[in-house]
């Protein structure tokens, strides 16, 4: 029973990370229709940017996580206006296959600069480095709280601008319908650009959250995790934003279990397994509603 | 029109076997080292790779992430025949293994799968090709992460060339059958071929399965020559290695694909010892490519004899008209 609290937990803090990544997907696929390959990149520079932060200027974990976002924030709307926008008009395919290759640009352009060799995060002081003891055998480390809480934090604040404010009207509106919305006056294309603003500044959130987890960071750590939390917005269902938050935990839990009580190797073809029975049997996912194909 | 049919035929037999005698030449006379050889390997496999890959997403317009997954398979199926049983007769029984159980797998996967669009198919290919890696990894008979080594080579230029060409001439005959017409009638519109009578799923497992079987022999082309196979070769970037050919050239373009395969594995021969170098300019390639020219190098038009031959018909026309 302490064994299944301590890996609810664990898979409490792993599941916040891939919420906050999918996130991103699913507000870049519920207004744009597009599978933002780059966006699991946007999330590894969020964390070299927090690793620079921290090595080479010596800040805490708060302003860190603040830069990067921002860093993340401007690196969104710089691949949505170069890479994306040019192909508004363009067949599905094709922004699919951009970005790919923006994704791969990411990644072997960080690789160029930085070598692909693993970099540690420099290790937390102070109250950063304590766990609290729940009952006989449960502990929590702060780090987890930390990130738990960084995670609430966001998605309210996320939820807020969403739904209280006018650009979050804008934004829901377009993802209902682009032509009606540009119709009724509002800018699409800078709607546009802030949902990969946010989306992106979860990213780099997450970037750093994890790099101070786990502790290290490269390149290419963002392939996995982004094809994880990808499939977390599929499985709450995509566009749904409440469904990104539930299939992100979803998935960090069911990871955690099988890796505590199955076959730790098999962790990654769970996910993928569960990936292809949603979509197969409920491809709106958990949260969607099922839309019939007009011709 | 029969004999046209055999007349052109008899043209391309020719041009095949004057490729063939050409490079064979350069071999034995020594202008083609082991260096280029590698290289002309790559290209031959790359090739086989792009076309079957075409046949499912440029001609039958099912957005596959998976070939990896695919390529895996033959590979790895060649590669445990052959080192048990190292002989030629082992060697050809790998790749025909290896590409039955690729197409098996094409077949399994692709019946309940095929039915998502767009970008759901493409991410279940991704996820099956993933999860394959992973078993690959897991399992005790493929040495896990370590990888088989030494596979004995039974592969040479002769051998390439007969896959190579094979695979490229049954895909192009299949596309020109009805069975191809039909695939391609799904990927201009898919309602509009289902309401034309044309049992759309079917047609979509069938050149999927065909795409896997042929992946599957260009894994046991690459397992055979490169006689070391770990389950990292066969992850998410070498499937996109593959699309990037096959977008490069062309939706839709056998010619393209052969083209691009050509071109990109000479850029990565140029750019050997700068890896990163490598990665990045091909990404660069892929954006700029979508951004101004989306249909690719060829888009769906193909090189063949009797553009040549419209061609020199055409300065022909034009001689005769300044003659009278």
């Amino acid at each position: 029973m302490e064994q299944f609290f301590q890996q609810l937990i664990n898979g409490l803090s792993l599941g916040s990370i891939y919420a906050l990544i999918a996130l991103g997907y699913t507000m870049v696929y519920g207004i744009i229709k597009l599978i933002n390959f780059a966006h699991c990149d946007v999330y590894m520079i969020g964390a070299y940017v927090g690793y620079a932060c921290m090595t080479y200027f010596h800040l805490g974990l708060l302003p860190s996580l603040l830069i990067a976002m921002a860093a993340c924030t401007l690196l969104g709307i710089a691949i949505e206006k170069i890479a994306y926008k040019p192909l508004r008009n363009a067949t599905r395919i094709a922004v699919l296959i951009t970005a790919l290759g923006v994704s791969m640009f990411l990644e072997y352009g960080t690789m160029f600069f930085v070598k692909a060799e693993v970099r540690a995060y420099p290790a937390m002081t102070g109250w950063m480095t304590q766990s609290i003891q729940l009952g006989s055998g449960i502990s929590v480390s702060m780090l987890q709280v930390v990130i738990m809480a960084v995670t609430v934090a966001l998605m309210i604040l996320l939820q807020f601008i969403v739904k209280r404010t006018r650009v979050g009207k804008a934004m829901r509106a377009v993802s209902l319908d682009k032509d009606a919305a540009e119709l009724m006056g509002i800018n699409v294309n800078s709607t546009i650009s802030f949902t990969f603003a946010l989306g992106s500044a979860l990213a780099g959130a997450a970037g750093v959250l994890v790099g101070v987890y786990y502790n290290s960071i490269n390149p290419l750590m963002g392939v996995l995790p982004g094809l994880k939390a990808f499939v977390a917005a599929v499985f709450g269902g995509i566009g749904l934003i409440p469904g990104a938050m539930v299939g992100g935990y979803a998935i960090g839990m069911i990871e955690t279990m099988v890796d505590g009580y199955g076959n730790s190797l098999y962790k990654d073809a769970v996910v993928f397994a569960i990936l292809i029975l949603i979509l197969i049997v409920k491809p709106a996912g958990l949260l969607g509603k099922n839309t019939r194909e007009k011709v | 029109m029969k004999n046209a049919l055999k007349k052109g035929w008899l043209k391309k037999l020719l041009a095949l076997a004057a490729t063939y005698g050409v490079v064979q030449l350069l071999i034995s006379v020594g202008i083609v080292n082991d260096y280029l050889q590698a290289t002309l390997a790559t290209i031959c496999i790359n090739m086989v790779l792009a076309v079957s890959l075409n046949l499912i997403t440029g001609f039958t317009g099912q957005f596959s992430l998976g070939h990896a997954g695919f390529m895996s398979i033959g590979a790895y199926v060649c590669g445990i025949i052959t080192l048990g049983n190292p002989t030629l007769p082992g060697f050809l029984l790998g790749v025909l293994a290896g590409a039955v159980v690729a197409a098996v797998v094409g077949c399994l996967v692709g019946l309940p799968t095929l039915r998502l669009r767009g970008d759901y198919l493409a991410i279940a290919t991704l996820g099956m090709s993933e999860i394959i890696r992973i078993v690959f990894l897991n399992l005790e008979v493929t040495n896990g992460a370590a990888g088989l080594n030494g596979i004995p080579q039974f592969i040479n230029w002769t051998w390439l060339f007969i896959f190579t060409a094979g695979t490229i001439l049954l895909i192009v005959n299949f596309l020109h059958s009805s069975h191809g017409r039909a695939c391609i009638s799904i990927r201009e519109d898919e309602i509009a071929a289902e309401a034309m009578g044309i049992n759309t799923t079917k047609y979509k497992v069938i050149s999927f399965t065909i795409g896997a079987f042929f992946a599957g022999v260009a894994g046991a082309m690459y397992a055979s020559y490169f006689y070391f196979l770990k389950p990292d070769l066969f992850g998410f970037l070498k499937s996109v290695d593959i699309l990037v050919i096959v977008v490069l050239g062309g939706m839709g373009s056998i010619s393209g694909s052969i083209i691009a395969a050509v071109l990109l594995a000479l850029i990565s021969t140029v750019l050997q010892s700068f890896p990163e170098l490598r990665m990045v300019i091909y990404s660069l390639v892929l954006v700029v490519i979508m951004i101004f020219r989306p249909q690719g190098l060829m888009g769906s038009r193909e090189i063949s004899l009797s553009l040549f031959k419209k061609w020199s018909e055409g300065l022909r026309g034009r001689k005769q008209k300044e003659v009278a």
